[in-house]
């Protein structure tokens, strides 16, 4: 995306929004989705716009754990660690996530492919332990069958049926 | 009026979505389409997409009516048998079956047999997208009849109901509405909290989705009762299904003239929108949310003047949680004193519970008040995996307890689990077995809340800092004497002093643990061992030769390939491979891996 798509996607955002501070969090959710972060520019621009100070929404961004101020991967991984995840091994994947891809939860992988995320109850928890990658979700899953699923990803199969 | 009279229900809920059923759908579609039967006017049949029917463990589910034949884990290639079963014999491998028997119907299933539905009695049944299906079993006639009420009558009949809080306060909702409607500051507001954050808590994520218009008519009667002209339901980031649901819902309920200037064609008027949460779980407690739908960073204040009063914009507010929103339909249409006719002398109604860990049956279950423990997890859940032990049930989220064996004949309700230092709280239910650490469950709620305090007062985040450093000292084998007293110092101030609900309820997890597990603190701090094998630092594993089998599950199951074996032959892990993950003594069906402590 250039810099002059950035700017009229940011400005699209911001005015399908009334100029109300009530808005700001569904902005900045709307950039979060649209850049798979927010942008700077995009801070700025909603600060302009809703006339509060630029701090105001970077204290939102670093709260939310929705939103981000750096770019994450093209791949998201989430490990759900909700207690029933917890219970049935979740950190075991976590652990395996890490010795495939050599990343932390949290992370980016250098090549920006993939994007690890420890995240709270997913609401699956029949299902535990539960990995989500891109939406998809793998059940019950076991460490050994990790490796297979990030390269189907690496791969960009995206049938995951 | 309900689609076809022959209905295949296939459960949609997010469970049982996770695991391929919106295929399994289609897949009968098709095998409709196929046969020429979707169009056939004998039959009327159609396949409905409904919301969760509740044992996820068992889905992708699929329920003919109105013969209630019930099919459980149905994979998509089934399909033609199951068509063909419309009018035939029922399907015999995908029948539930438990000790020899087959169960044919849900309600012959033990685990809904003793369940009694109020607030999940559309979700599992109806197309949850679809109005009229909602109308067509009684949905908004208790909106009918409150628009021919007052707002005082509607109040009385919620008080009479004596419904409480199911979000886990226990507040009255009936006093909670007389209170807002006292105050003659216009506008005012209700709030649906559909934050659910409690990690293995789904109840009010999976009401939204299979029953969404019993939250908005929840939502109308009470905005009627304290003179709302505007509502917010604010909804969990992570909870897109129930998101999109709500939001179709609120657009066919302004269609019907239900919402919007004119409810039902009365002088009344109420607009309902959808805020999306922002990922964090303190926004469940009341004012943080409010403050989050306001538009600003989701932190608690000092409650000295109450939301009712000045809440959302410094107007009176009312918020409610999906749950009681969703029983003041039934209450409304049938009357207050019929549904206290369930439950406990102080506790009326039935209550959700997201019942998941280590039980065999786990899933979404609606139960009157009072019920015991016991019942819950043995009667309903079936017992324990692989009937193994059971040591505790954790109740209630962080903000709840552990609670042991000796305390499984209570009644669960708003009250008698507090006086034992748990809480009933909103509804997650986590089993445990004696391979769970309650140390380290107690670590990892105490992390979590780390994690997701706010920051704003000292005791909750400083507090939670340095119990978490105790824990994870004790867990990794640092642990000294005295650290049990410091932790309870530590868990005592919190609760004194902290400035919300999140913080004065953080030490619940570590306080119940300490109370009943107290040996289990003292093991890893005096003797340095993990009785469940679960803290990697004090665990090492061996395989017992005389219980191997050589069926080779443990070494294909090791991530760090330290298990060495040959098909029937007794296998050997490797300790200076071994990462003590434990995947090993999950995987083994012989019970042939123990655990040592490990040597210093």
């Amino acid at each position: 995306m250039t810099e002059i798509d950035q700017a009229s996607k940011i400005g699209e955002i911001i005015e399908a929004y009334p100029a109300d501070q009530r808005f700001a969090l569904a902005a900045l959710q709307d950039m979060q989705h649209a850049f798979n972060f927010i942008p700077e520019e995009g801070l700025a621009a909603l600060a302009e716009y809703l006339g509060c100070p630029q701090a105001q929404l970077y204290s939102m961004a670093t709260f939310y754990k929705a939103l981000s101020l750096t770019p994450k991967g093209e791949h998201i991984i989430k490990i759900c660690n909700g207690t029933a995840c917890h219970l049935r091994g979740a950190m075991n994947l976590a652990t395996e996530l890490k010795r495939d891809l050599g990343i932390e939860p949290g992370q980016t992988t250098e090549d920006g492919a993939f994007s690890v995320e420890l995240v709270n109850c997913l609401g699956s928890c029949a299902l535990a332990p539960v990995m989500v990658v891109d939406g998809n979700y793998h059940n019950k899953l076991r460490v050994e069958q990790i490796p297979g699923i990030i390269e189907s990803y690496a791969e960009g199969v995206t049938d995951h049926d | 009026m309900i689609n076809g009279t022959e209905r295949i229900l296939v459960c949609c809920g997010t469970g049982c979505i996770a695991n391929g059923a919106l295929g399994v759908a289609d897949a009968i579609q098709k095998e409709l389409d196929a046969r020429g039967l979707a169009d056939d006017v004998k039959l009327d049949v159609s396949v409905v997409r409904t919301g969760c029917s509740g044992e996820c463990e068992q889905g992708p589910i699929v329920r003919f009516m109105p013969r209630d034949l019930m099919y459980y884990r149905v994979k998509a290639n089934d399909a033609a048998a199951i068509v063909d079963s419309l009018e035939g014999e029922p399907v015999q491998k995908l029948l539930f079956k438990k000790d020899g028997q087959t169960y044919e119907h849900m309600d012959d299933n033990p685990f809904y047999a003793l369940q009694h539905k109020v607030v999940l009695k559309d979700v599992g049944v109806i197309d949850p997208l679809d109005i009229n299906e909602y109308i067509a079993r009684g949905g908004y006639e208790g909106l009918k009849k409150a628009l021919t009420m007052t707002p005082d009558e509607i109040i009385t009949e919620v008080e009479k109901s004596g419904l409480r809080g199911k979000g886990g306060a226990g507040f009255p909702t009936g006093r909670k509405w007389r209170t807002a409607a006292g105050y003659d500051v216009f506008p005012k507001y209700i709030v649906c909290n559909g934050d659910e954050g409690d990690p293995g808590a789904f109840m009010d994520g999976s009401t939204m989705e299979g029953s969404p218009h019993a939250v908005i008519e929840g939502m109308i009667i009470g905005a009627l009762a304290i003179g709302a002209e505007e509502g917010v339901l604010y909804i969990r980031d992570e909870y897109a299904l129930a998101r999109d649901h709500i939001q179709r819902a609120i657009d066919a309920a302004y269609e019907a003239g239900i919402l919007g200037d004119s409810i039902m064609g009365s002088d009344h008027k109420l607009d309902l929108s959808i805020v999306r949460g922002g990922g964090a779980f303190v926004c469940g407690e009341s004012t943080a949310l409010m403050a989050s739908i306001e538009g600003r960073v989701g932190e608690p204040r000092a409650k000295y003047i109450r939301s009712v009063q000045r809440g959302l914009f410094d107007h009176p507010t009312v918020l409610n949680n999906v749950e009681s929103l969703a029983s003041i339909p039934t209450i409304l249409r049938d009357g207050g004193e019929a549904y206290a006719q369930v439950g406990t002398e102080r506790s009326k109604g039935t209550k959700v519970f997201a019942m998941v860990g280590k039980v065999k049956h786990t899933g979404l279950v609606e139960v009157p008040m009072g019920t015991t423990l016991r019942t819950l997890i043995y009667d309903i859940g079936g017992g324990i995996i692989d009937d193994r032990p059971f040591k505790a049930i954790q109740t209630g989220g962080p903000s709840g307890g552990c609670i042991p064996e000796e305390l499984l004949d209570l009644p669960v309700d708003f009250d008698t689990l507090v006086e034992y230092g748990a809480m009933m709280g909103s509804g997650g239910m986590i089993v445990m077995d004696d391979r769970s650490c309650m140390v380290e469950v107690a670590r990892y709620y105490v992390d979590f809340l780390c994690e997701e305090s706010c920051g704003k007062c000292t005791p909750c985040r400083e507090g939670l800092r340095q119990m978490r450093a105790i824990l994870t000292d004790i867990c990794e084998g640092r642990g000294k004497h005295g650290d049990i007293e410091l932790l309870e110092r530590i868990g005592r101030t919190m609760q004194d002093a902290s400035l919300c609900a999140l913080g004065r309820t953080a030490p619940n997890p570590v306080m119940t643990t300490i109370k009943f597990f107290r040996d289990e603190y003292e093991a890893h701090i005096e003797r340095k061992e993990c009785p469940a094998g679960v803290c990697a630092k004090l665990t090492q594993f061996a395989i017992d030769p005389e219980a191997c089998t050589g069926c080779t599950m443990c070494s294909r199951a090791c991530p760090a390939g330290a298990i060495s074996g040959g098909r029937k032959e007794t296998h050997v892990i490797d300790p200076h491979l071994c990462i003590a993950c434990g995947s090993c003594r999950e995987a083994c069906r012989f019970n042939a891996v123990l655990t040592e402590r490990r040597p210093a």
